[in-house]
């Protein structure tokens, strides 16, 4: 076994922090890591946070991890931001607000930037994940703002799914149109001393009465929360527990990291499919012969694209 | 891909001046490194946990209340009893020049001064970015 995931599996914090860049970087013992690992992980609980930006997620984490660790649960969390789109760089100030667990051993923060991963955001979540869980970890958090494929694909590796919502954030059942709504299981009324928490918390009621098409069994939580008073934190993490609980029970949780498993699965043979292309027909090289072919007009580009492909795959010795 | 480089930038002690040490958050953002910024008031302790979990391959520290002497080389000592040496330290704030020497020998690889130009830290990290790499 390879040290690094032998330390890892001890809970040493200096070869988490390191296993987490191998799999950032896509560095070379990345696989044989994971697969090393694989057999200590299923143990975690794994929780996403999501919510616009200033809804209050990190000091509402903030709080929560007290909370958790009074209840003796080793956290972890994994804080998404985005990278600039223009140089690449990125401030990731998350963990800012959840400074005064960091000294605290049952605690572990990372901040990752969203990249251009290889395979994504969430090929790089999902073995951090891994790493966290094998090193011992009982809840993993992933907070992320809930807006783009990205950040959804993302907060999708989750068991359960925090939504923040806060009130003043213009009109509430517009935002709740945009497709937020669906990704939430419990929904998180933070700031709830501001004006019009109670008429957001009415108005999130309403929606999701309406989705539960008349089932009350089937309506999801909505907390009242303020992160900065330290109100309706406990009552989060007891409802959220119930939440997993119940998904156990009825068998959701069970298909639904069946189906993140399988969504890994493709995501891998997407991307070695992917090098099997560069590695074997110089794929990237070939493409800009054909598109100057397509903008000289000298052929239509599906005729050319299938033309070309049908010739690499019958040319090709990759299967001999 | 090059790897990616990943920069801590903390305020220990207890000056609350931090539009330098966010300037150059910025800055280095803008420069393509990922910045980890943990805000004013970190003792050493947080610090060196933070940069070991964040796996930096680099600490700036900045301070002005004048009590580098002590936090600055502590940080050093930290990293090292926790196997994480190899992270790169540098400071920067009102630190007079006489100083300078003796927080090198502590194991601050440089310290920045007022007026130094964002240029100046940023060659300073691509110089060690070979360092890094292997």
């Amino acid at each position: 076994m390879i040290e690094l995931a032998e330390n890892v599996l001890k809970g040493d914090m200096r070869s988490i922090g390191r296993a987490i860049s191998m799999v950032e970087n896509n560095g070379s013992n990345r696989e044989e890591l994971i697969d090393e690992i694989f057999p200590h992980t299923g143990r975690a609980i794994v929780w996403g946070l999501t919510g616009a930006p200033g809804s209050g997620k990190s000091t509402l984490l903030d709080a929560m991890i007290s909370n958790l660790r009074a209840q003796k649960r080793k956290v972890a969390v994994i804080a998404v931001d985005p990278s600039s789109p223009f140089s690449g760089g990125a401030i990731l100030g998350d963990r800012l607000r959840m400074q005064r667990h960091s000294t605290d051993p049952g605690v572990f923060i990372r901040s990752m930037a969203s990249r251009g991963h290889l395979g994504g955001i969430a090929t790089a979540t999902v073995d951090t994940i891994k790493i966290l869980d094998a090193a011992g970890f009982d809840l993993i958090v992933i907070e992320t703002i809930g807006v783009g494929q990205t950040e959804i694909e993302v907060v999708e590796l989750a068991d359960v799914v925090l939504l923040v919502l806060v009130p003043g954030m213009g009109d509430e059942i517009q935002a709740l149109k945009a497709g937020v709504m669906e990704i939430g299981d419990i929904f998180v009324i933070n700031k709830k001393d501001l004006d019009g928490a109670l008429k957001l918390k009415t108005e999130v009621e309403y929606v999701l009465h309406l989705k539960s098409n008349g089932n009350s069994m089937e309506i999801n939580p909505v907390i009242l929360t303020s992160a900065t008073l330290n109100e309706g934190i406990a009552e989060a993490i007891l409802t959220t527990d119930g939440y997993y609980q119940k998904m156990l029970t009825d068998g959701r949780l069970a298909s639904k990291r069946r189906q993140r498993v399988e969504n890994e699965v493709r995501r891998i043979v997407g991307n070695k499919l992917r090098q099997i292309a560069d590695e074997h027909f110089q794929i990237d090289l070939k493409i800009s012969q054909w598109t100057e072919r397509i903008v000289s007009r000298q052929q239509t580009p599906y005729a050319l694209i299938h033309s070309q492909l049908d010739k690499l795959l019958k040319e090709s010795k990759v299967y001999d | 891909m090059a790897k990616k480089i990943r920069v801590l930038i903390a305020k220990p002690g207890l000056d609350g001046h931090d539009r330098g040490a966010k300037y150059i958050a910025r800055a280095l953002k803008d420069a393509g490194y990922e910045v980890i910024y943990t805000g004013i008031r970190q003792t050493p302790e947080a610090i060196a946990k933070t940069a070991i979990q964040e796996d930096v391959d680099f600490v700036g520290l900045s301070l002005l209340s004048g009590a580098h002497n002590e936090l600055f080389p502590r940080v050093v000592d930290l990293l090292r009893e926790n196997k994480a040496g190899d992270i790169i330290v540098f400071g920067g704030g009102v630190i007079p020049e006489n100083d300078i020497p003796g927080l090198k020998e502590k194991g601050l690889s440089t310290i920045f001064t007022p007026g130094t130009a964002i240029k100046s830290v940023i060659d300073f990290i691509e110089e060690h970015r070979s360092r890094i790499e292997n």
